[in-house]
C-alpha cells in the first residue's frame, strides 16, 4: 500500500485470514469453514485512528481479535515493533498486552456476573499493575463517574444495573454505549488520550457517525473482505464502493428537513460459510453484472490514499 | 382526510412507581401525550427515562408487584385501559394494540415453527380454524416481505436472521390489524442497512393500515425520518413535546438541545462533542425543582425550588422549562449558545 507524506507504519497486516470449522451435523459431511476474515491487508499508522466498519459478521471484530491473538490466525501477517505477532509465543504476547490495549463493546460477554463492580475493575487494574493498589478506588470512582455512574456502583453486581448502565461499566461499552450524552463525554475523552499520549486506535464499530468523529481514515469489510479504504474525508464525501454507499445512505439522520436517497440493499448478508464467488457483494449489489459474479476484484487505488474492491468503481462514481 | 383528525390513545397524568428494598422508584412520573390515527408519535431519551416502563403501562404489563401504576389514565377510544379488567385487556392487547420490542428472539417460542406461532396469536383474536389461520399466517409474512413466506413459515425462529426475525415479529404484531401499533426499539439490534428495511416497512404498512405508532427509541435520527411529533422524556417527565419538524429546527428545552449537539453526526465535521455534563438524578430521589436543573448550564435559583410546567409554545411546541414562563427573570440565552 502506497503511503503519502510521512507517516510511520505502526501495525502492518498482511494476508491475514481468520477461518473457524463449523459443526458438522454428520461425520460424512466435508469440513465446513467460516472465512470470518479472508486475506486481508493493511497498515495502521502511527498516531491515527483507523476505524474498521460494516455490518454484523463482516469481520470487523474478528481483524481486531486475530491482531491481539485472541483468536489464533489461520493465516497471515501481523508486523508490529519488527516482531511477527502470529509467531509470538503466549507469554511474549502478555507482554505485549500493555502495548496493544483491548476495550470490548459486549456487556453481558465482558462481565463476570459473580463479580461486584470493584472486583472487576479491580482485576484489569492489578493485571496491567497500571494503578497502585491504594489508589485503585479513588481512580475506580474516577471512572465511573466520567462513564455517569455513581461511587455505589462498586459494590453492586452486573445484574442489579439495567442493560443501559452495564454498558457503561468498565469503559467497555464505552465505545458501543447508547446514550448519546456518555457517548459523547467518551468519544471526547479518546481524541484528548490520543493527542496527550499519542496513542494510535484502531476503532472497530458499526456506528457510522461516530466513525466519522473519531477517525482519520475508514476501512469498509463486508464478508470477510476489504471493500474500501480511505482517508475520513474522501470516504464520506467520495464513497467509491456501491456497499459504501448503501451503507452511508442507511443512517437516518437527525434533521427531518435533510431528505437523502437511500439506496435499499435488498436480503440479508449471505452467509459467511458459503460466500458468494467473485465480488461478496454482487448478490445484493445492484449495479452487479456476470463479470462480479464470477471475477473477484482486486483492492486498487482509485483516488489518493483512497482503494476500493469493486470492477465497476470509475463508471459508478 | 378526516380520519387523521381522530384521537385513538390518550395518555393523561401516568404515574408508575416500582416499590423495592431501596425505596420508591418513580419510573414514569406524570406523562400526558395523545395519538391520533395514522399518526407517528416517537418518544426519545436515555436509558433509564422512563420510555419503555411507559410503552409496558400502556399495555400494562409491568410486573406487579415490585411496578403499580399508581395513578392517570390511559384512554384508548375513549375507555381507560388502566382500570379495565384482565380478561377484558386481554383482549385488546396483541389484538387491537399491538407491540414489537427490539429482540425478537426473547418474544418468540424457539422451538415453535414462526408460522404456527402467528397462526396461533391469529386464532386467540379472531375466530378461525387451523387451516385458515395459517394461511393467513403466510399471508402476513409476505406482506412483510419474506421471500418464500411458504417455505419459511415451516422453519424455527433460529433459522432465520436478526432481520427476518423482526418482520416475522411485525407479521404478527400486525395479524389481527391493530388499530394502535407500540415499536419498543424496533431496529436497535439490527445493522444500518437491515434496519432502513425495517423502517421503511413500517412505514409502509402503517399508511396501508392507517394504525398510530408509539415509536420508543433513543436514536434522534430514526424519530427524524419516521415521526409527526416527538416527546422527548427526562427522568420520567416529558421535557419537550414538539411536531418532529420544530424540535429539530427549533429545539427549546436545555436537555432537547444538549441532546442534539452531543450527537456527532455523518454529515459534519466536529472537532468536540458538546457533553451534558453530570448525570441523571436517581429515579429514587428526585429532586423537588427541575429534574434537569443540577445539570443545565442555563439554570436560576427558581430551578431548583420550583418544578416547571409543561408550557405551550406558540410553535404548537410544549416545554418544561422556567426559560419559557413568566417567571424567567435573567435574559434568555440564544440557541447557538450550546454549540459554540
Amino acid at each position: 500500500m502506497k503511503i503519502t507524506e510521512e507517516k510511520k507504519i505502526l501495525l502492518e497486516v498482511s494476508g491475514l485470514k481468520q477461518y473457524f470449522t463449523v459443526k458438522k451435523d454428520s461425520i460424512f459431511q466435508p469440513k465446513a469453514y467460516v472465512k470470518a476474515v479472508d486475506d486481508i491487508s493493511f497498515v495502521v499508522n502511527e498516531g491515527e485512528t483507523l476505524s474498521i466498519v460494516g455490518e454484523s459478521g463482516c469481520g470487523k471484530s474478528t481483524t481486531g481479535r486475530s491482531i491481539l491473538k485472541l483468536d489464533e490466525p489461520t493465516d497471515g501477517k501481523v508486523l508490529y515493533a519488527g516482531k511477527n505477532l502470529v509467531d509470538l509465543s503466549k507469554k511474549e504476547m502478555r507482554d505485549l498486552r500493555g502495548d496493544l490495549q483491548v476495550i470490548f463493546q459486549d456487556p453481558f460477554a465482558s462481565l463476570n456476573p459473580r463479580q461486584k463492580i470493584k472486583q472487576i475493575l479491580g482485576e484489569a487494574m492489578t493485571i496491567q499493575k497500571s494503578v497502585a493498589k491504594p489508589l485503585q478506588r479513588e481512580r475506580m470512582i474516577e471512572l465511573l463517574n466520567l462513564v455517569g455512574l455513581p461511587a455505589e456502583a462498586l459494590d453492586r453486581y452486573p445484574h442489579e444495573f439495567s442493560g443501559g448502565q452495564r454498558q457503561r461499566i468498565g469503559i467497555a461499552r464505552a465505545l458501543a454505549v447508547v446514550d448519546v450524552s456518555i457517548q459523547a463525554q467518551i468519544l471526547n475523552l479518546l481524541k484528548k488520550l490520543q493527542k496527550q499520549f499519542q496513542l494510535t486506535f484502531l476503532f472497530i464499530s458499526h456506528d457510522l457517525s461516530v466513525v466519522r468523529y473519531i477517525s482519520d481514515r475508514v476501512m469498509v469489510m463486508y464478508l470477510g473482505k476489504i471493500v474500501e479504504i480511505s482517508d475520513k474525508k474522501d470516504l464520506f464525501e467520495v464513497p467509491l464502493h456501491p456497499y459504501t454507499k448503501a451503507l452511508l445512505s442507511s443512517i437516518p439522520v437527525p434533521n427531518p428537513s435533510e431528505k437523502i436517497e437511500r439506496i435499499l440493499l435488498k436480503g440479508d448478508v449471505p452467509s459467511p460459510i458459503n460466500p458468494p464467488t467473485g465480488c461478496r457483494f454482487h448478490t445484493r449489489c445492484p449495479f452487479a453484472t456476470d463479470r462480479c459474479k464470477t471475477e473477484e476484484p482486486a483492492l486498487r487505488e482509485l483516488r489518493e490514499n483512497h482503494f476500493v474492491s469493486c470492477h465497476y468503481a470509475e463508471e459508478l462514481s | 382526510m378526516t380520519e387523521m383528525q381522530e384521537t385513538i390513545l390518550e395518555v393523561k397524568d401516568l404515574k408508575t412507581y416500582f416499590y423495592t428494598k431501596r425505596g420508591v422508584s418513580k419510573a414514569v412520573d406524570g406523562i400526558d401525550f395523545s395519538l391520533k390515527k395514522g399518526e407517528t408519535l416517537g418518544i426519545v431519551g436515555e436509558s433509564g427515562c422512563g420510555k419503555s416502563i411507559t410503552s409496558l403501562s400502556i399495555l400494562r404489563l409491568i410486573p406487579t408487584p415490585p411496578g403499580k401504576i399508581e395513578g392517570g389514565e390511559v384512554l384508548f377510544k375513549g375507555r381507560d385501559l388502566v382500570s379495565l379488567p384482565d380478561s377484558e385487556m386481554r383482549k385488546i392487547r396483541g389484538n387491537e394494540i399491538s407491540m414489537i420490542f427490539q429482540e425478537p428472539m426473547t418474544s418468540l417460542n424457539p422451538v415453535i415453527p414462526v408460522g404456527e406461532q402467528i397462526a396461533e396469536a391469529i386464532r386467540l383474536h379472531q375466530k378461525m380454524n387451523k387451516k385458515e389461520a395459517r394461511a393467513k399466517a403466510v399471508d402476513m409474512l409476505k406482506l412483510v416481505g419474506i421471500p418464500s413466506p411458504e417455505k419459511r413459515a415451516k422453519q424455527e425462529p433460529f433459522q432465520l436472521s436478526g432481520g427476518m426475525r423482526q418482520r416475522v415479529m411485525i407479521a404478527m404484531a400486525l395479524s389481527c390489524n391493530p388499530e394502535v401499533l407500540i415499536a419498543d426499539e424496533p431496529t436497535t439490534a439490527l445493522d444500518v442497512t437491515i434496519q432502513a428495511q425495517i423502517l421503511e416497512l413500517i412505514k409502509d404498512l402503517q399508511v396501508k393500515l392507517g394504525m398510530g405508532v408509539v415509536l420508543i427509541t433513543h436514536d434522534l435520527g430514526v424519530v427524524a425520518e419516521t415521526c409527526n411529533k416527538v416527546a422527548v422524556m427526562y427522568a420520567g417527565n416529558i421535557v419537550e413535546h414538539a411536531p418532529t419538524q420544530n424540535l429539530f429546527d427549533d429545539p427549546k428545552h436545555p436537555y432537547t438541545r444538549g441532546l442534539l449537539d452531543s450527537l456527532p453526526k455523518i454529515d459534519e465535521d466536529k472537532d468536540e462533542l458538546y457533553t451534558i455534563e453530570g448525570s441523571v438524578p436517581s429515579s429514587y430521589n428526585m429532586p423537588a425543582g427541575c429534574r434537569f436543573s443540577s445539570r443545565c448550564p442555563f439554570a436560576e435559583s427558581i430551578c431548583e425550588q420550583k418544578k416547571p410546567e409543561l408550557l405551550e409554545q406558540q410553535d404548537g411546541s410544549k416545554v418544561r422549562c422556567w426559560m419559557y414562563s413568566d417567571e424567567w427573570t435573567a435574559a434568555k440565552p440564544h440557541k447557538e449558545v450550546l454549540s459554540s
